[in-house]
């Protein structure tokens, strides 16, 4: 493997939803091996930047470029983006009812495994693997043998969407604020799951609106996204910094910081 | 009561066949069936087939019946054997076949049902047991409704099955009425009656299957009654040729602590029409009428339901749902009548619809009739489409987009098909699924 060619290569990314801009001009490098955070306020992009590398439809890609391991991400459809190594662990997953948790896990990581020219797993290679990532993640076994997020917790949600991650084993995962409403117990679980997975070929966005996480999965760099763009960048102390003085600051710096090019681009 | 003129022109064929066949049995039958045969023609010449002008009728017009040539097959047809209605049978049942209306006996496996216990062609019952049919047929299923009464003109042959006080029947009894073809269309009028003494216990199975596609009008009647404390589980798998006319009525009667559960699966016919009712006619009795339609291309599938609550302290639960894509059309109305006096009646009712495409269009229609004032009923009907979030959910977890949105339509089945209680029945329908559904196999991997 190499580690020289970044995972993630987002170059002056533009999105938005109903003719409404939101991200404007968003730029990201992510090497494997790599974790970085993005921190922002409310309504700053963040949820939009992982459901746009996700291949959420609903969002217009208007500007810039997002390559995933060299290849043009915003051209694969959101299962290819998956088959390619591509994780979103959803803020709100979704319950249905009448899926089974494991039985669609089989069938999706089977489809990965095809695409990839891999062999797809049986019923007993698979259900050994799962046992092992459930020990991996902590996931109780009556949660794993549920249908699909049905009635559970908030907390089981995001557990359960660490457990996909650990079994679909992608390249780059992006966890779109996982630890928002958690408490506790359910964050260690939840950051023992990532810190677990971290490897040099793996790639981690975490998105998220608290700094507490990062004190369980220390990131290599922090980003903060406000109104669209990310306006710093630095190491984890800067999500301390963060944490004492609010994204206002942060938003304070940006104006000062990228005034010249940000009036550049909305009059280009 | 409904006014509509009568149309003559359309009657006609159907008195005339009447009148032939009434010379041809010339005496065969008892008095007392000639006697309903007689009294159900006279009503149907009287009714007139029914037009969208009768608010029950308003969006299903039966004037593509009224207005073709149907023939009545005299014999049941040679040649057909067990290969060809395997796909309509099921493995552990005993049943009674039916073809073209005629009973088969060839086809037909009886064994395995307890002493006493009597599935048999209604023809033969009417020759063994006159007054034990006497004393049900025909008395539930009035004939005010213009194809009950057609049928009852018609009665000849058909399924009677009959199980004494406290007998419980394992094995579940399937009847499976099959239209084969034939150059011209064809009519049959099916009749299922089951008796269901107090406290016993049955399942039966009705089916119906067109062994080609082609154009035929099945027009069946079926009645159960349930005794005191008897406990009937019934299904409907209706599986006729799409180009098939199916208007069918069911009528429950249940005595008190009765329990009546129902599943309706329904995915052939061209046009389609079921009229479900239901007398809860004594206290502590419960009916579940689930039903689940899947149509497509110009199909078009019409449930009226109605759940009559008339002794107090019962409980009714009915969830219809539909699958519709390609032109289907299909129509829900739902109505539960309380009787003064009925108090702590307990009913819920739900239809959901499913469209899949653009051209599809589901109406429903939730009635509540209510005349006692200790009740809790509650109804509710909606028509949607796949949820977006839930699809890209599933394919962000790298299902592909076809699999993805028949996961979820499965999943929109699954809580109708999990509730089928033999085993063969759910495993057929989950089958049928899974081969309506693009990417079926992955669907057969995913749930």
């Amino acid at each position: 493997m190499t580690h020289s060619e970044p995972l993630l290569e987002i170059h002056d990314l533009h999105a938005g939803i109903d003719g409404t801009p939101i991200l404007k001009g968003v730029d990201l490098t992510v090497m494997p091996g790599e974790v970085h955070a993005i921190m922002g306020p409310n309504g700053s992009g963040k949820s939009t930047l992982a459901q746009v590398l996700a291949g959420r439809e609903e969002y217009a890609v208007t500007g810039g470029t997002v390559r995933y391991r060299g290849e043009d991400l915003l051209e694969m459809e959101p299962e290819i983006r998956a088959r390619e190594g591509v994780f979103l662990a959803f803020q709100y997953p979704v319950e249905i009812p009448g899926v089974s948790n494991t039985y669609f896990l089989k069938a999706a990581l089977n489809a990965i495994r095809k695409h990839r020219g891999e062999k797809e797993l049986d019923a007993v290679a698979f259900l050994n693997l799962i046992k092992a990532k459930m020990k991996l993640v902590k996931m109780d076994e009556s949660l794993v043998k549920r249908t699909l997020n049905e009635g559970f917790s908030g907390g089981e949600k995001k557990r359960n969407e660490i457990f996909h991650m650990a079994v679909l084993e992608p390249r780059l995962a992006i966890l779109d604020e996982t630890d928002s409403g958690l408490d506790i117990d359910a964050l260690r679980v939840v950051a023992d799951g990532v810190n677990a997975l971290r490897a040099p070929d793996r790639g981690f966005v975490v998105i998220t609106h608290y700094q507490r996480l990062l004190e369980y999965i220390v990131p290599d760099v922090v980003h903060v996204l406000v109104d669209g763009r990310i306006v710093r960048s630095g190491g984890k102390e800067l999500a301390l910094e963060l944490e004492a003085q609010g994204y206002g600051w942060a938003e304070d710096q940006s104006a000062d910081a990228l005034a010249a090019p940000g009036r550049e681009r909305t009059t280009a | 009561m409904t006014t509509a003129p009568v149309d003559l022109k359309h009657t006609a064929p159907f008195v005339a066949d009447w009148t032939a066949l009434d010379g041809q049995l010339n005496g065969a039958q008892p008095g007392f069936v000639k006697a309903l045969r007689r009294a159900g023609i006279e009503r149907f010449q009287a009714l007139g087939f029914p037009t969208p002008r009768q608010e029950a009728w308003r969006l299903t017009n039966v004037a593509p019946i009224a207005g073709t040539a149907f023939h009545r097959p005299a014999a049941a047809p040679a040649g057909i054997g067990p290969e060809d209605i395997r796909p309509y049978v099921y493995d552990g049942c005993a049943r009674l076949v039916f073809l073209d209306g005629h009973f088969a006996p060839a086809l037909s496996d009886m064994a395995g049902l307890p002493a006493g216990v009597t599935a048999s062609s209604l023809a033969d019952a009417i020759r063994a047991q006159p007054a034990l049919v006497e004393a049900h047929l025909a008395r539930h299923a009035g004939l005010d409704h213009p194809f009950v009464a057609l049928n009852t003109a018609f009665v000849r042959d058909g399924a009677f099955v009959h199980v004494p006080r406290g007998t419980v029947v394992e094995t579940p009894i399937l009847v499976l009425f099959a239209t084969t073809a034939a150059a011209a269309p064809t009519v049959t009028y099916p009749r299922l009656l089951v008796v269901a003494e107090a406290a016993s216990q049955a399942t039966v199975i009705e089916a119906y299957a067109g062994l080609a596609e082609r154009a035929y009008l099945t027009c069946p009647v079926t009645e159960v009654v349930v005794g005191a404390g008897a406990v009937v589980d019934h299904y409907k798998v209706q599986k006729e040729s799409v180009a098939a006319y199916h208007v069918a009525t069911q009528q429950i009667h249940q005595d008190r602590d009765s329990t009546f559960d129902s599943h309706a699966v329904l995915t052939g016919g061209g046009l389609v029409r079921n009229d479900v009712r239901t007398v809860l006619d004594g206290e502590g009795g419960h009916c579940t009428l689930n039903g689940l339609y899947v149509v497509t291309g110009a199909q078009h599938v019409d449930n009226q339901m109605l759940v009559e609550h008339a002794r107090p302290h019962c409980t009714s639960f009915e969830l219809y749902k539909g699958i519709l894509d390609g032109r289907s059309r299909s129509v829900f109305n739902g109505r539960i009548h309380v009787h003064p006096g009925a108090q702590k009646t307990d009913a819920v009712q739900a239809n959901r619809n499913l469209i899949l495409s653009a051209h599809a269009i589901a109406h429903s229609n939730p009635q509540l009739e209510i005349f006692a004032d200790d009740v809790r009923c509650t109804h509710g009907s909606t028509v949607g489409e796949l949820d977006d979030d839930a699809v890209f959910y599933l394919r962000s977890r790298g299902i592909g987009a076809d699999a993805a949105r028949s996961i979820l339509t499965y999943a929109f089945a699954s809580d109708i098909v999990d509730r089928i209680k033999v085993p063969a029945v759910r495993t057929d329908l989950a089958a049928f699924l899974f081969d309506r559904l693009p990417r079926g196999e992955v669907v057969r991997e995913a749930v």
